[in-house]
């Protein structure tokens, strides 16, 4: 992003001024150069005027917007808290909101507790395959975005143009891509078969069930995206600093762990919410190369339930505890990258 | 520099040189690359495959795309796949035309307008870029199910999800441009006598232009790709390409014509891309920057 021009009175006008008496212009009069100290105070002038302008006016710019935001954002988010601490309707078993908090009922909750034998697998299947997929995207992003911000040259557009190209590949596709390959007469087979690492009688079903496959489907699905925040995160680090401590003694290695992984800690650690928060909820990842039973994650028992009438409360109930407990994260990240805005203006 | 003593034993990583090629890394990277882009490649040469099988390749035809065969369907004539495409197109063609104007003027109206409810309404903004998808598709679903039941399931509870979730495009990259131009251009326009009116929308705007082209290119191709709130909210005869490829797509005994589809899909996303590189470019052409910095703005980054 190109600097923008820095005003040279940027650091007069916050002084208090005096009366700043109105420039005005003849008509028709070419506009004689005042002099610098009388600029300043036409400038001040501006300022007032521009207090006094009315306020709604960038207000009103960003309603619509605030609007669609709290009617389609906020508003769902009190409707399913309303449906999960809801009851059921006697007669046609669908859930029915209370709008009132006052009244709220923990009987949805309490489903969920007694259903905690059937919610447990799926939790903690939840908990251990987005940890080892987002610690191995790591292990596979971090190398190479360092790769491209430091040593790529002259050829780094190339690099970036292929780093970004799955992110325009829609995820469906990239998943239908592996389907292809992954079948039992597919291509990945063959090769195994070739390399004598598997026999012909008795191929591996890599779509029946193995969590491995699901673990495999999240890491090719999510790491795009880590790898460009973890790119601009890189890319954002003076170059001088490692160039110091190289001049300064250090080898490759201890430069990398003492100045490059210590300058980098908030991206990985945005980067790690950009991978986490969506594997967390996702579901159609394991749908597509699994749907066993065997290896079910919490957004898919929380989809089930949706396709259920009498069970739709439940999934409320569900989706509001996960939210509870992806609260803290959230804010988190919420609060680095506000953090990160305000030391940018 | 003289005085520095060399233990011996660093000799000869020093005659290694100490800006050497890391070459290791550089193959990490290239293995890295081909496992990401080739088995796309070979889907995409899947779709062109005689044969009906997705898994192994028996010459090259168009059939999947333009055969007129009943039993097989192909994406131009089968009626299911043809209208996934219509639908796709037409929500990421309305869902960008509403989005920009409001995430546009969300982004300039709270950056200017500085207060408790417009910090409050920031954080709104950018909890909805992190929730995860499906919360919200669930959250939404009750609220056209129990509350705003005149906005029925299928297109119109579609195109309002994805509005709300694709406005943190615009109002991210707006804003971040709006930071980095500052105030002064507008205030040189108001010391030259343009109303504040005129100071946004002749002086503002212009420069504004590149930042809501890529937010516009980034929310088309990110409607065109959206999966879970399409499926939540779908009604009958909503589906989109995506919705149909997850329909169909496990087991992989579809053949190739789902393959056809997601190689249009792909299609329409480089061409957005493509052209949206082009004229971020065209537009930024007085600017210092470079191909990389179009590249990663198309990128959102």
């Amino acid at each position: 992003m190109p600097a923008a021009p820095v005003a040279p009175t940027a650091t007069l006008r916050s002084r208090p001024d005096g009366v700043a008496p109105e420039t005005s212009r003849a008509p028709g009069q070419a506009p004689r150069k005042p002099p610098l100290r009388e600029r300043m105070r036409a400038r001040s002038a501006q300022d007032r005027i521009e207090s006094w302008r009315p306020r709604w006016f960038w207000a009103a710019l960003a309603i619509p917007g605030a609007f669609w935001l709290i009617v389609f954002f906020v508003l769902p988010f009190y409707v399913v808290i309303s449906v999960a601490a809801g009851i059921l309707d006697p007669i046609f078993q669908s859930p029915v909101p209370v709008w009132n908090p006052f009244l709220w009922s923990a009987s949805n909750f309490a489903n969920l507790l007694r259903e905690v034998s059937f919610l447990w697998p799926p939790f903690l299947r939840t908990i251990a395959y987005t940890a080892i997929a987002s610690a191995l995207s790591l292990a596979i992003a971090y190398p190479v975005a360092y790769f491209v911000t430091r040593y790529a040259g002259k050829r780094k557009t190339l690099y970036l143009v292929l780093l970004i190209s799955p992110f325009w590949v829609s995820y469906m596709m990239r998943m239908l891509a592996w389907i292809d390959l992954l079948q039992v007469s597919g291509y990945v087979n063959k090769t195994l078969e070739w390399l004598h690492l598997m026999s012909a009688k008795n191929p591996e079903s890599w779509l029946g069930g193995h969590p491995a496959t699901v673990i495999f489907g999240l890491i090719y699905g999510y790491i795009p995206y880590l790898i460009i925040v973890l790119y601009a995160g890189l890319d954002r680090i003076d170059g001088r600093l490692l160039e110091a401590s190289r001049d300064l003694g250090l080898g490759r290695w201890r430069t990398f762990w003492r100045v490059t992984v210590p300058l980098s800690r908030q991206t990985v650690l945005a980067g790690m919410f950009i991978t986490v928060l969506p594997m967390v909820g996702d579901y159609f990842t394991n749908q597509l190369l699994s749907a066993t039973r065997s290896t079910t994650m919490i957004g898919n028992v929380i989809e089930g339930q949706l396709d259920v009438a009498n069970l739709q409360g439940d999934g409320a109930a569900a989706s509001v505890v996960l939210l509870v407990l992806l609260l803290l994260p959230m804010i988190y990240y919420v609060r680095s990258t506000t953090k990160a805005s305000r030391e940018n203006l | 520099m003289a005085t520095v003593a060399v233990p011996p034993n660093k000799a000869s990583s020093r005659r290694k040189g100490p800006w050497r090629h890391p070459w290791g890394l550089e193959a990490f990277t290239w293995i890295y690359l081909i496992w990401s882009i080739v088995p796309i490649g070979i889907a995409v040469l899947f779709s062109f495959n005689r044969g009906k099988s997705q898994s192994a390749f028996q010459g090259l035809s168009l059939r999947w795309y333009t055969g007129t065969s009943q039993a097989f369907g192909s994406v131009m004539h089968d009626p299911i796949l043809h209208s996934a495409v219509v639908q796709t197109l037409k929500l990421g063609f309305f869902v960008t035309l509403i989005t920009i104007p409001l995430g546009v003027g969300f982004a300039i109206g709270i950056d200017r307008w500085r207060g408790r409810t417009s910090n409050g309404l920031n954080l709104v903004m950018i909890f909805s870029f992190v929730v995860p998808e499906l919360l919200l598709a669930v959250a939404l679903m009750f609220v056209f199910l129990q509350l705003l039941k005149f906005v029925h399931l299928g297109t119109d509870a579609e195109t309002a999800a994805l509005i709300v979730w694709n406005i943190s495009w615009p109002a991210i990259i707006v804003r971040a441009r709006l930071v980095t131009i500052g105030k002064v251009y507008e205030e040189a326009a108001a010391d030259l006598g343009a109303s504040r009116f005129s100071a946004m929308w002749r002086v503002l705007l212009p420069l504004l232009i590149p930042a809501i082209f890529a937010s516009a290119v980034l929310t088309f191709a990110s409607v065109v790709d959206d999966f879970v709130l399409v499926e939540q909210l779908s009604g009958p005869g909503s589906q989109t390409m995506s919705v149909l490829i997850y329909s169909q797509a496990h087991g992989g005994n579809n053949g190739p014509a789902l393959n056809a589809l997601a190689t249009l899909m792909l299609v329409f996303s480089l061409v957005v891309a493509g052209l949206g590189y082009v004229a971020y470019r065209f537009m930024t052409r007085g600017e210092r920057g470079s191909t990389t910095e179009a590249l990663t703005s198309i990128a959102g980054i």
